[in-house]
């Protein structure tokens, strides 16, 4: 596992205190008067036996991007389905834009765009009936060639418009997939793994163009289990483990949360060479990583400049300086850690979880 | 009921449809077979064999029929009676194996291969109504088997002028109880055994299980249809009616039924195991 082998700096205890559990409040964004365009309190859906959704929670500011972050099997699809209201929550409740999916679903959903893990394309269609199909469904009556043409053009897709999609690459159809999601101007754009299946490339081009949606003012919510798409992308994560979120959060705020203190790496030519950085002001503590390596925690990474003089002074040839910005795998794999060290992770999973 | 989303859904599988070769051509060889390739050798053999033994014992054979049927029959020759005989009375069941048969195989793959092809996502997202797809889905299965069965209805009547209609004094086809199977009869028929294909189409995992367990479903409804279309153009104007007016009362029962029973949650598969 990742986790365990990841070279992060450990975590120092959240300065407030880790919020492990959910928020019960809504997020910052939201308590700053943003308006939630879905929300999703203590729900629970199962199969059978199965446990889709344990009491999960999510919500989503309105204009922003929300990444649902989780490994296989956490539930991010069930997620969608019941904001969506293709599926019930057996508990708990939904709201989109403050309406109920399961009483007024073909309102949301006609508010809504979608693009599965799979495509969901027609592949005996050509590209343009998918879309016309779509077209129809949500009822854009005005205009429709020409937005259709604009969607498709949009997203690079127009050239084959008149091919069946059966003969187009992974790439191709979910290019169509994401013209067809926008091609009714829905308020909440909701993606469920849209890469799934795509070369580096293609997947950068399409996590270019999910951001760029977010400029007309739409909510987007992505599905993903890779980290370094949400890297970047995400004005806030939702993390979630076997059916529940286990933090949610803007990522800055969290990784802040979860290493209070500046971090950084030195390394020096000789060995022990470092130990005078030990005393030196705003220095919160020292460890040995390696006789020339040692890791810093500051009060203030403006402290940097000072300590790098000072040891100079004292005729440490340092040979790096590398100050730690946590990533998102790093925030990841310490939450999951956090989690499977308070029994969370275990105890969610005996309860038997599924996608 | 949207009815704009009921034409869309129904509109796109016909499109689909009608873009699959492997689909529309045995279902062209399967209706000419039953509508002019098989009556042809019959009515033409008969009519040109003329008075000889074969002929007059199947001449006999019309004695069997029902008084009202044997009433209907015109002709002066045995030739032109037995034509006339086969013509209306033989070949109503191939206005109800037909249909069914084509509906059948369109229905029984209709919600399951959603499913199966990953659309099934698509469409449960949509602002239709399950009850609209169901809707939608269930036209899209009547309209290849009830269309194929009027043109080849259509295409018997020209047959069936040409060749017998010298021997029983012009054309006579298509006669009243041919109309009122047609336009009456038969459509609720087809009804009822696509809403419940289309159950079943959302209860299986399969396209081949939806195959094989609509075959079992229709087989008995074929039989049911065949009795009662034979007996509407046996019997007098008004059992027609009354055979109609029950297939759709029961028909109707049954679609209220079928739409209920179609969720979301079957076309995204999970239903099937909570």
């Amino acid at each position: 596992m990742q986790a365990e082998t990841t070279h992060a700096p450990t975590p120092s205890a959240p300065n407030p205190a880790p919020e492990f559990k959910r928020p019960e409040a809504p997020d910052d964004q939201a308590k700053a008067g943003q308006g939630l365009a879905v929300a999703v309190h203590n729900v629970h859906r199962s199969f059978g036996d199965v446990k889709a959704l344990n009491d999960l929670t999510i919500e989503v500011p309105e204009g922003r991007i929300t990444v649902l972050l989780g490994p296989n099997g956490a539930g991010k699809t069930t997620a969608i389905r019941t904001i969506t209201g293709a599926l019930a929550p057996h508990e708990g409740h939904v709201r989109v834009f403050g309406l109920d999916p399961i009483v007024e679903g073909e309102n949301v959903r006609s508010r809504c765009g979608i693009v599965s893990a799979k495509p969901a394309l027609y592949d005996r269609l050509s590209g343009w009936h998918n879309l016309e199909y779509a077209a129809e469904l949500y009822e854009v009556h005005d205009d429709q060639e020409a937005k259709i043409r604009s969607a498709a053009a949009r997203f690079g897709i127009e050239h084959a418009l008149d091919q069946p999609v059966g003969g187009f690459s992974t790439g191709m159809k979910t290019r169509l997939a994401l013209a067809r999601s926008v091609l009714h101007e829905p308020e909440l754009l909701l993606f469920d793994e849209p890469t799934s299946g795509l070369d580096p490339e293609s997947a950068q081009a399409v996590l270019s163009l999910i951001r760029e949606m977010t400029a007309n003012g739409s909510t987007v919510v992505m599905c993903t289990h890779h980290l370094a798409e949400a890297e970047g992308l995400a004005d806030r994560i939702v993390m979630l483990e076997a059916g529940r979120d286990l933090i949610a959060g803007e990522p800055a705020h969290l990784t802040e949360r979860y290493w209070p203190q500046a971090t950084l790496t030195m390394t020096a030519e000789e060995e022990n060479s470092l130990e005078p950085a030990r005393n030196l002001p705003g220095v919160l503590s020292f460890t040995d990583q390696s006789p020339t390596t040692a890791e810093l925690k500051l009060d203030d990474f403006v402290r940097v400049p000072d300590l790098v003089a000072a040891l100079t002074a004292e005729g440490v040839r340092l040979t790096s300086v590398e100050p730690f910005q946590p990533s998102l795998e790093d925030l990841y794999f310490a939450v999951r850690k956090e989690a499977r060290d308070n029994n969370e992770i275990g105890e969610i999973q005996e309860q038997g979880v599924a996608q | 009921m949207n009815w704009h989303h009921v034409r869309t859904v129904a509109k796109t599988d016909l499109r689909q449809l009608i873009g699959a070769k492997d689909f529309w051509i045995p279902m062209a060889i399967l209706g000419s077979m039953f509508f002019l390739v098989i009556p042809a050798v019959l009515l033409v053999s008969i009519t040109s064999l003329g008075e000889v033994e074969a002929v007059a014992q199947i001449s006999q054979a019309i004695e069997v029929l029902p008084s009202t049927a044997q009433e209907q029959i015109v002709g002066d020759t045995s030739a032109g009676r037995t034509s006339y005989a086969l013509a209306v009375f033989l070949f109503a069941p191939v206005a109800i194996v037909v249909p069914l048969t084509i509906s059948t195989a369109v229905g029984s793959s209709t919600i399951v291969g959603e499913r199966e092809r990953g659309t099934g996502e698509f469409l449960a997202h949509s602002p239709a109504g399950a009850k609209e797809i169901y809707m939608g889905k269930l036209l899209a299965s009547f309209v290849p088997g009830y269309a194929t069965t009027l043109v080849g209805f259509g295409a018997y009547s020209l047959l069936v002028n040409t060749v017998v209609g010298p021997e029983v004094g012009g054309w006579f086809f298509p006669t009243a109880q041919w109309w009122a199977l047609m336009l009456w009869v038969m459509p609720p028929f087809l009804a009822l055994t696509l809403s419940l294909v289309l159950r079943l189409s959302g209860r299986v995992k399969s396209t081949a299980a939806a195959h094989q367990a609509s075959g079992l479903v229709t087989l008995p409804l074929i039989g049911v249809a065949y009795s009662q279309s034979t007996g509407a153009l046996f019997g007098a104007g008004v059992s027609s009616l009354w055979i109609g007016l029950v297939a759709w009362v029961i028909a109707l029962v049954s679609l209220n039924r079928g739409m209920k029973s179609i969720s979301r949650g079957r076309l995204l598969g999970v239903a099937i195991d909570t």
